[in-house]
């Protein structure tokens, strides 16, 4: 019925893969609709990243605890019930925290259920590893995308509105970028992004690159 | 002649595994989405009056308490006493006297991007609409959604003019947006340049549903004043 489990242990490396290597924004570049679309403010990302968090969390245990019960056949929809269904209370307790908030993400927190990092986690990964393993990379892969969100955020709200978390930054001569929190700043900060992380990885690579030849050398 | 392909044949045995795992998935969702909806039903709507009452006192000045109607096109009754889908929820506000201090409106209109919901204020002392709070909108930042904030826009709603005509059926004049700087009369709206298509839908609005409910508010006037506790 399936494939023989091979279970992987809980190291650093199963938590710290989602910040870094496999970040789900940075690196695989998944998720982009909430990503580009709710992050004009940080307090904004970081509700639509800890919102996500919640129910990677929650559906990817349930869906690791329940592996063994769920025909391949109908697994698709099995996942897809499980995450709407964590993804209607987080939508309810978003709503009972602050409606000003609720109406800011608008439609965006009922599209986590067809969030691809959430089907994808509970695809590859919940579906064929332990509930301990599940969780730290849940955890990982959550955290990586709500510092991901935030990253986004907080640029664009910083220049488009010359504040942060709503506390203004600047002073009144201060004129806002206005296409920062419009639909085009957050492809130009996302862009700005990616071009960081890029570089810093070729670096990085570049270096051991260097040291390999180095101690190739010196032998 | 194509014959139309078959599915591949599900094995019977799988029937039973699938069937128990999504009802089991079915039934857990049922139940987590129910508890989270009561859990939270209190919170919410704790949340909606609060937000209502932040934008009521708002847009009536001088109001510290309210009351809740129901205004039909043939008269005014304390909302929830019949249950119906017609008619428009008010909202009138009251000074520290009890006396009506003024009466707020929800209303709605298509704007640039999204659905704009607003709450205004009519005066019926003046026959005029004294203040808007915007509830719900999804204009383009720094253009559109000057609508709520923009001090010279909410400037035309100090005591935008809602008279009556003589048969008191309607309003003596529409209410208009005209171009930015080109107001001269009382019952116009000066619209924000560059935010043409929002100051318009406000202005819409605003008189659709201002021609409805001012004529029937004017006739009910009474029922408004009576004071709280006491049968009108």
């Amino acid at each position: 019925m399936s494939l023989p489990e091979k279970h992987e242990p809980v190291t650093a490396d199963t938590f710290l893969r989602g910040l870094w290597q496999e970040n789900p924004v940075f690196v695989m570049l998944l998720g982009m609709c909430p990503v580009l679309a709710v992050t004009n403010s940080a307090i904004n990302a970081l509700a639509m990243g800890l919102a996500t968090t919640f129910v990677l969390l929650c559906s990817s245990s349930l869906v690791s605890l329940l592996r063994k019960q769920i025909p391949k056949q109908v697994r698709i929809a099995t996942y897809i019930i499980i995450i709407a269904t964590f993804v209607t209370m987080v939508d309810y307790a978003i709503q009972a925290i602050s409606l000003d908030l609720y109406n800011a993400l608008g439609a965006f927190i009922q599209l986590i259920v067809v969030n691809c990092i959430i089907l994808g986690r509970a695809e590859a990964y919940a579906s064929k590893q332990r509930l301990g393993a599940t969780l730290v990379n849940g955890l990982g892969m959550g955290a990586g995308f709500t510092i991901a969100l935030l990253c986004l955020g907080a640029v664009r709200e910083i220049l488009g509105a010359g504040s942060l978390f709503g506390v203004q930054l600047f002073s009144d001569n201060f004129q806002p970028w206005v296409v920062m929190i419009l639909p085009p700043g957050g492809f130009f900060v996302l862009g700005a992004w990616l071009l960081v992380f890029a570089w810093y990885r070729q670096r990085r690579e570049q270096r051991l690159a260097e040291q390999a030849e180095v101690t190739a050398d010196g032998r | 002649m194509n014959r139309p392909a078959t599915p591949p044949a599900i094995p019977a045995a799988l029937t039973v595994p699938m069937l128990r795992t999504l009802g089991l998935v079915a039934a857990l969702s049922g139940f987590l989405v129910v508890l989270a909806h009561h859990l939270s039903l209190p919170l919410i709507e704790e949340n909606k009056r609060i937000a209502i009452e932040r934008a009521l006192f708002k847009v009536i000045p001088g109001a510290v308490t309210r009351r809740d109607y129901l205004l039909t096109a043939t008269g005014i009754q304390p909302f929830g006493e019949t249950v119906t889908d017609q008619g428009m929820h008010l909202y009138a506000g009251y000074d520290t006297e009890d006396r009506l201090a003024g009466v707020a409106l929800e209303t709605a209109a298509q704007g640039y991007q999204d659905v704009i919901r607003i709450l205004y204020s009519f005066d019926p002392a003046c026959e005029c609409i004294r203040g808007i709070q915007v509830l719900k909108m999804a204009e383009t930042p720094g253009i559109g959604d000057k609508i709520a904030k923009d001090p010279g826009f909410l400037q035309n709603f100090a005591a935008l003019d809602a008279r009556l005509d003589t048969m008191g059926d309607g309003l003596a004049h529409a209410i208009v947006s005209v171009r930015n700087g080109s107001k001269t009369e009382p019952w116009q709206i000066d619209a924000i340049s560059g935010a043409t298509i929002s100051s318009k839908a406000v202005a819409r609005m605003l008189n659709d549903s201002a021609q409805q409910a001012a004529p029937v508010i004017m006739r009910h006037l009474h029922v408004l004043q009576t004071p709280a506790g006491t049968a009108p």
